[in-house]
């Protein structure tokens, strides 16, 4: 059984490491002023939100750099999974929901 | 982040033994809750890393090498994609960590929370972090106002790493009998998990803002250049629009100085 690509792994974790672990390893990243606190508490929400943006509304190009706006079924299906954790506080269900949508959907052909 | 009742930019308290174990034990339980969507997707695309690896000409040493050592998703889907392109090994590993840059800002945010853990512990830590582990995480650890190392735990390995690598296994060595994730649904597990996760984060005029400016930002650079980057940009400039919003406290003392002004614009 192959096991030279075993190497290109251990390359691609030797450069992914550092940005997991610098700031919870390097002295100094728990004693930021406060403004630099406030900052970091608000990536959580940007970079969630940036990440469920860039999957359901952008269509990466196949060849070069860019991509298409995406118009489809995952929009309502992300949309009532937002509406369902805010007023159920409840993650579990809005996927539920999400994938219900998403399922029924396609298996009606009413999307791709 | 500062626990409720904190000022802002105070470091939250660290010892989850002060807390009140019912209230440990409900955080706990509803961050299972969520995590079961997130085993949901990391099962699903676990399994397609697994049946890609497998047609990319991955062994299945190769590919598990790949999910326990690098665990991390979308660097792991890039890399096969490259290798059986045939792409040089030191493109993929600079294409890695462009793509995993935003690691960083994960792992920044986390550590005023993780800051009195032990060194090893976060060494390890630092290895299971992935967009999943960070989101269970932070919402956990801001619901209960403290650190919970168990709760990292649970959100990294429980959520994620067991569930990737047992499907990825799935997927590179039996992946022909298995059903695509997308006719079951599964591949809006993940964006309606982030997004979910995103509304669990945002209780505050800043936070929306930040969130608002991220999706602007995601969505505009991934239209015009990557994805990748759009995210990563998303998730630097979206903070400082929510930071040039007013916090709540200083919105309310605003009013309440404009409230408590007589109508000749004398004060009393």
């Amino acid at each position: 059984m192959s096991t030279g690509l075993v190497g290109l792994a251990v390359l691609m974790a030797l450069v992914t490491y550092p940005s997991r672990a610098i700031p919870l390893l390097a002295p100094g990243f728990d004693r930021l002023p406060p403004r630099a606190l406030e900052y970091l508490r608000l990536v959580g929400p940007a970079v969630l939100a940036s990440i469920a943006a860039s999957q359901i509304f952008v269509t990466p190009a196949t060849s070069g750099s860019g991509g298409s706006f995406h118009i489809g079924i995952e929009w309502l299906a992300v949309a009532a999974c937002v509406v369902s954790v805010a007023w159920r506080r409840n993650l579990l269900l809005g996927i539920v929901l999400a994938v219900a949508i998403v399922a029924g959907a396609r298996a009606l052909g009413l999307a791709g | 982040m500062p626990a409720a009742g904190l000022p802002e930019g105070s470091l939250p308290p660290v010892d989850p033994s002060i807390l009140d174990p019912s209230v440990l034990r409900a955080a706990r339980r509803r961050l299972a809750v969520d995590g079961i969507g997130l085993v949901a997707s990391a099962s699903g695309f676990g399994l397609v890393f697994g049946l890609t690896a497998r047609s990319a000409g991955f062994s299945p040493i190769e590919a598990i090498a790949f999910s326990v050592i690098v665990f991390a998703g979308a660097s792991q889907f890039a890399a096969a994609g490259m290798v059986a392109a045939g792409f040089a090994w030191p493109a993929i590993v600079v294409l890695t960590a462009l793509v995993n840059a935003r690691h960083f800002l994960y792992s920044a945010a986390l550590a005023p929370w993780l800051r009195t853990q032990p060194f090893l512990k976060r060494v390890v830590m630092a290895h299971l972090l992935t967009d999943e582990a960070f989101a269970l995480a932070s919402v956990h650890f801001r619901r209960l106002g403290r650190v919970d190392p168990a709760g990292y735990w649970l959100a990294a390995i429980g959520s994620t790493f067991i569930p990737w690598n047992l499907a990825t296994i799935l997927g590179v060595l039996g992946g022909q009998f298995i059903p695509d994730p997308r006719v079951l649904g599964l591949d809006i597990v993940f964006p309606a998990a982030m997004a979910g996760l995103a509304v669990g984060l945002t209780n505050g005029r800043r936070e929306v803002a930040a969130a608002a400016a991220g999706v602007i930002c995601a969505v505009v650079i991934g239209l015009l250049w990557d994805s990748r980057v759009g995210i990563v940009v998303g998730g630097l400039v979206g903070p400082l629009v929510g930071l040039a919003i007013p916090s709540k406290e200083r919105f309310e003392s605003v009013l309440a100085d404009v409230a408590a002004e007589p109508e000749d614009g004398l004060p009393s």
